[in-house]
């Protein structure tokens, strides 16, 4: 398997890289990992003409936390967010999501913006970003703009990342009271896209009311879903079995699932739900630890 | 349209002119003509063409020849020093950890690269951390053990046994 | 348990000998046909059908050829003209190299390209334009016989429907007669899916066909190199490629259980282009090819057994809807279109039974190859445990105590089977209580009961199997008339160190350590010792290759005979230099002494010495040996195997908790290398009871034809397995055993099935086919509606 033939560039500053991918138009790609980009170009699904290779651009790989944000950058690989302490503090639900996505190897090279620019509601960070309420910074000639992650999914393979333009950097809002996440997903085999995968955040006070909540389902819809209804059922609630039943009911009725390989439309609800309240559980056991 | 690309391969540095298509893995196998590093299928799945770059492991078919310009790279060529062969390559070949020998550079690649990040993993981390590599002929239960036992050796510590242990 | 009658310095049988091979594996000096550079080399490409059944208009190949680069663009038009457009297969019937007019399943071969390297072939290939006719394809093997359905094989004479033969065994009358009368009476319908073996290294090979000498070296990934060369000058020998001319060459083989045997397509393109061109040709298959365009398996079964209320076997009924797709291209070298399924009568003991197939044509990929099994044994096990689980079902007894009172006993041996057969040796209580021990089986029972109190899904699965390998003597088995005996040659140099040839050719099992310790074990020479070469027909005797477990019963058998006739002249080596008769000798491992006089004695080495330097008058010089086995039986390897399965009650998802392989292949001669091999056999079984199917849209579409919805199973998904082995050897084999590389296979998806199965039984379930996945057992309670209620809602 060989793509088709390509020109390529490794741009040493955003700057460059932006100028360069306006210059060249709609016949240019970014490649940040190519763990998306490359199989399908073997496979010739894709045969972009010039390839723009941000691994040379400076800025755009690091994990910071800074005023009151976890700040992302755009090249930062799965794999430096499986392996943060400071991330597994806070956000463990990276982790357990970095341990889901494909495999160790693909972690080492697969980057974070890559995986969300994608637009592939099968990916696993976009179930991640929209619990955790993720805005993400795209740049462009013009300069940057930021976009919220309800804001981000525009359709299969499409995003609010416009021609011309380059995700930079996600940042994650640090919730200041109690909190805990959690991700997990049902795949067929290790490696496998997730039949359905759920991200929950919760926000508790003292006295463990839920005061906030973020739902994100992998794959289980054309683009990554934010289960608003489930979400509802939780605030407000004590996050006992009934408000967390609720919950997984709506999650059950609001996504949007598919019949294929994986499974009917109908097991992927009775997945959806199921894992939905597990991962409630599991992200309150974590905010009360 | 070639690109001129420099790389550290095995201790050794190649400059070379190469396709921006070219995949890391032809690179390795036929312009640099070692083969020891596989190809088992076309959509990173199997992992027979796992190499490290820059002690990482990596799958070598997903990722562009141009792409490790100025890095290091070690294959399963690279792995033997002047003092005899690495631990990982002892402890395969002491626990039976290979049949056909196709998927075994790829998943000894991957193993060191685990065992420098985690000197002691347990089974379930060692199947996890190999869950990215495809064996079609041991069943997995001698490679577990073949990481293990380079794991011991890497720590100094005494050896665990080889023999073949069977359900009486 | 396994006694060893040499030292470890000799490393007979019985001694976990490290493996020779994995010095030049572990440090990447393997050598794979793809790692073959030859000066000129040439790539080819190969551009295939999108569509199942389609008439061919036009091939309009003229942009690809204007590509710089590219040498040559092969049709089967130009096949044609040299009759090279259709080849036999191992069943007698015919397979097309590439097309003339019709293609008969997606992913078939259309066109090859030729030039100068991978990526200019890989290009110009998407330049060939081929303008089809599509045409509404057959690909449910149920409807293959309606009226309406086209006749797909109108090439063969005399082919008025789709089906491609009938077979039959077993007393058909007497077995519905006791159906008839039986108290009880089971059934169930199975599909033993569509699989592929997918060994990670797909096949290819280098065609260097040189015109000043006329002589053709085929490298390819084959496992069966002499038998390839014997059917290449067949199919070529009218262009003067007879079989003096060709050279096959084997290299490593990166995993081949049985999708190396066949002949397919593209080695025999690239010969063809190699030899218009006359520079070496290089193919190598992509993983989609190779998932896509063979298979193994794919057996429609309806099984019934009769018996008593409280638990006697009475007779058992198979019959058998076999999808071949366009043609049969199974690697059966048996004079049996089934190949063993026969021994589906399993390990039991009753006196009738009646097994029918008919295998149909359709609009898929040739079948069907082997996936690590002896020619459709896998299939007539899985029929037979589920068969027997169901009936234990059906009376309520355990599925152990119904096995304990139905098996074939131990003195029954030989055993003649109501289907033919007669097993050789067996003890298969012993099996099944050394696994039971294993596996704590009482209080595993026990804790089902509590969990299924609480509503837990938990389920314990049995396989007792009879596997049926070594093919084969000659009465039953040839390819294309060849018989399947196996060779064996041994040479031992001046200095006392050999080197052994062989027939075979080891994929990864481990030969050219294992015929070592057979030859050490025989002569005393330590395996260390002896080099053993395979796979280059130049050089190794003529041998029918390795698959369906045959290397140690033929080849080994062979090595084992060979070199006892070494033995025997050693023997009058040391009776002349001792200056003793030959009676008065006495052997042990290594040397021979004189009776009473062990001081007085002569060494192997010293005797091979001889046999340059000072041999006797009229006796023959040097030290060699050739045998060719053709073995008077088959050998039967038996297993019993328990697997205990959690099942999630919220997503079903499924964990193999526990699984203990007891298995019986005779003598064992490393002990392992056969572990090894049972651990790799047990994974390959997990694979297609859980995992695998090559699933088809009803246009004939493969729906999974990557690594990334083929699912083979990685490490997190296998468990560890615990093994052991009981030993009752073959009583005509030489050395007693009886071959183990794909019993595990065999023996797992049933176990599996019946674990499952088991976990479900509280909901009314009494078969489910293999692949058992989550989402199926979703379907099964769905169906049942019990999901709300009876099942744990989520």
């Amino acid at each position: 398997m060989i793509p088709a033939s390509f020109d390529y560039s490794a741009p040493s500053s955003l700057d460059e890289a932006l100028k360069l991918l306006n210059e060249i138009g709609d016949e240019a790609k970014i490649l940040a990992g190519g763990h998306s980009l490359i199989p399908m170009m073997k496979l010739r699904f894709a045969e972009p003409e010039h390839l723009i290779d941000l691994s040379n651009v400076p800025g755009l790989s690091h994990v910071n936390f800074e005023g009151g944000h976890l700040k992302i950058g755009a090249m930062t690989k799965e794999v430096d967010m499986e392996d943060s302490a400071e991330v597994a503090a806070k956000f463990p639900i990276f982790q357990d999501a970095a341990k889901l996505i494909a495999d160790p190897q693909v972690r080492n090279f697969g980057t974070i913006g890559g995986n969300l620019a994608h637009g592939d509601a099968a990916n696993d960070q976009p179930a991640v970003m929209i619990a955790l309420n993720a805005s993400i910074d795209i740049a462009g000639l013009e300069g940057t703009k930021t976009v919220s992650i309800d804001d981000f999914f525009y359709g299969f393979y499409s995003t609010a990342v416009e021609e011309g333009e380059i995700l930079t950097e996600i940042s994650i809002p640090i919730p200041t009271g109690k909190f805990g996440n959690a991700y997990t997903k049902i795949e067929r085999k290790v490696g496998d896209y997730a039949t359905a995968g759920v991200a929950v955040q919760l926000e508790i006070d003292a006295s463990g009311t839920c005061t906030a909540a973020g739902i994100g389902l992998t794959n289980v819809n054309p683009t990554p879903l934010r289960a608003e209804r489930s979400q509802e059922a939780l605030v407000g609630t004590k996050l006992d079995e009934a408000a967390i039943e609720a919950a997984g009911q709506c999650a059950y009725e609001d996504c949007n699932p598919s019949s294929d390989l994986r499974g009917s439309e109908d097991y992927k609800r009775r997945v959806v739900k199921a894992i939905t309240k597990k991962m409630i559980k599991k992200a309150l056991e974590r905010a009360h630890a | 349209m070639k690109k001129s690309i420099t790389l550290k391969l095995n201790g050794e540095e190649h400059s070379a002119e190469v396709e921006p298509r070219t995949l890391l893995v032809h690179f390795i196998r036929e312009q640099m003509d070692m083969t020891g590093t596989h190809i088992g299928c076309d959509t990173s799945s199997c992992g027979a063409c796992t190499i490290l770059i820059d002690g990482k492991s990596a799958k070598s078919c997903t990722i562009l020849a141009v792409q490790a310009n100025g890095k290091e790279i070690t294959t399963v060529e690279g792995l033997a020093t002047s003092e005899g062969v690495h631990p990982i390559q002892e402890g395969f070949k002491e626990n039976h950890g290979l049949q056909c020998g196709f998927c075994t550079p790829g998943m000894m690649l991957r193993a060191v690269e685990m065992l420098e990040k985690n000197p002691n993993p347990t089974e379930e981390e060692i199947r996890w951390g190999i869950s990215g590599n495809l064996c079609r002929c041991t069943g997995y239960n001698n490679i577990v053990k073949s990481i293990q036992y380079a794991g011991a050796k890497m720590r100094g510590e005494e050896l665990p046994s080889t023999e073949p242990v069977f359900v009486e | 348990m396994i006694q060893c009658k040499t030292s470890k310095e000799i490393g007979g049988m019985g001694h976990s000998v490290k493996r020779k091979e994995d010095n030049r594996f572990v440090t990447g000096t393997g050598h794979y046909v793809d790692d073959v550079k030859l000066k000129g080399m040439l790539h080819m490409d190969i551009i295939r059908s999108p569509y199942a059944y389609a008439k061919i208009k036009s091939i309009d190949s003229s942009a690809a050829m204007a590509v710089d680069g590219v040498v040559a663009v092969i049709t089967g038009k130009d096949l044609e003209q040299y009759n090279l457009h259709w080849m036999p297969t191992l069943m007698s019937d015919t397979q097309m190299v590439l097309p003339t007019d019709t293609v008969m399943h997606q992913g078939q071969e259309v066109a090859a390209v030729i030039a100068k390297d991978r990526q200019t072939a890989r290009d110009a290939r998407e330049l060939i334009v081929v303008d089809y006719d599509v045409m509404k394809a057959v690909i449910n093997p149920f409807k293959a016989l309606d009226a309406d359905a086209p006749l797909l094989r109108p090439d063969k004479e005399g082919q008025k429907d789709n089906q491609a033969w009938h077979w039959e065994v077993g007393d058909k009358d007497a077995t519905e007669k006791v159906f008839n009368e039986a108290d009880v009476v089971v059934k169930e319908q199975m599909h033993i899916p569509r699989i592929h073996v997918a060994s990670i290294e797909t096949c290819g090979c280098v065609a260097d066909y040189n015109k000043i000498d006329n002589h053709l070296t085929m490298h390819m990934t084959t496992q069966a190199p002499h038998a390839i060369r014997t059917v290449i000058a067949l199919v070529a020998g009218h262009v003067g490629l007879t079989e003096e001319k060709i050279r096959v060459i084997s290299p490593d083989i990166g995993g081949g259980f049985g999708g190396k045997v066949p002949v397919f397509p593209g080695y025999v393109i690239a010969i063809a282009a190699s030899f218009l061109i006359g520079k070496p040709v290089k193919w190598i298959e992509d993983r989609s090819d190779n998932l896509t365009n063979s298979f193994a398996r794919d057996y429609h079964i309806t099984a019934e057994m009769a018996g008593t209320k409280d638990g006697k076997i009475l007779a058992t009924r198979m019959k058998v809807l076999a999808d071949h797709g366009y043609t049969d291209g199974a690697a059966n070298p048996s004079k049996f279109p089934t190949g063993m399924f026969s021994i589906g009568t399993g390990s039991y003991d009753y006196p009738t039974a009646f097994m029918e197939a008919d295998a149909i044509y359709t609009n898929k990929p040739p079948g069907g190859v082997a996936y690590r099994c002896s020619f459709r044994v896998t299939e007539a096990v899985h029929a037979i445990e589920r068969i027997t689980d169901r009936y234990a079902l059906e009376i309520g007894k355990d599925p152990a105590a119904l096995r304990f009172d139905n098996f074939i006993k131990k003195d029954q041996f030989p055993y003649h089977s109501p289907t033919g057969w007669e097993y050789d040796s067996g003890d298969y209580h012993a099996g099944l209580e050394l696994a039971m021990k294993a596996v704590e089986y009482d209080k595993l029972r026990a804790e089902q009961v509590e969990k299924r109190k609480k509503g837990e899904l938990m389920g314990i699965g049995l396989s007792t199997f009879t596997e049926i390998v070594g093919a084969g003597p000659s009465k039953d088995f040839d390819i294309l008339g060849i018989k399947m005996f196996d060779s064996a040659e041994i040479r031992v140099h001046p200095t006392g160190k050999a080197i052994a040839r062989f027939g075979t050719k080891s994929q990864g099992q481990g030969h050219e350590t294992t015929y070592a310790q057979i030859i050490a074990e025989e002569l005393g020479i330590p395996s260390s010792d002896i080099t053993v070469e395979e796979g280059d027909t130049d050089s190794a005797p003529y041998g029918l290759g390795t698959y369906a477990s045959r290397s140690t019963p033929t080849a080994g058998a062979a090595a084992a005979i060979a070199a006892r006739k070494l033995r025997d002249k050693a023997r009058k080596l040391a009776a002349y230099l001792l200056e003793v008769s030959e009676d008065d000798l006495e052997w042990e491992p290594g040397k021979f002494s004189v009776k009473g006089a062990p001081e007085k004695s002569k060494t192997i080495q010293e005797l091979v010495f001889a046999s340059y330097t000072n041999h006797p008058q009229g006796m023959e010089a040097g030290f060699e040996a050739t045998h060719y086995y053709d073995p008077p039986n088959l050998t039967f390897p038996s297993g019993a195997y328990i697997c205990v399965v959690d099942i999630d009650p919220d997503t079903f998802e499924i964990k193999v908790r526990r699984f203990v392989a007891i298995d019986d292949a005779g003598h064992i001669i490393n002990p392992m290398v056969a572990q090894g091999q049972v651990h790799g056999g047990l994974t390959q079984g997990l694979a297609p009871a859980m995992y695998e199917e090559i699933i088809y849209d009803e246009d004939g579409n493969a729906l999974n034809g990557t690594l990334m919805d083929y699912l083979v199973p990685t490490a997190v998904e296998s468990p560890s397995w615990e093994t052991g082995h009981t030993v009752t050897p073959s009583p005509h084999h030489p050395i007693g055993a009886k071959g183990i590389g794909e019993s595990p296979t065999v023996g797992a998806p049933p176990a599996i099935a019946n674990a499952i199965v088991d976990a479900l039984k509280p909901y009314g379930i009494t078969h489910m086919d293999i692949p058992i996945t989550p989402a199926k057992i979703f379907e099964e309670l769905k169906k049942r509606g019990l999901l709300d209620t009876d099942i744990r809602t989520a």
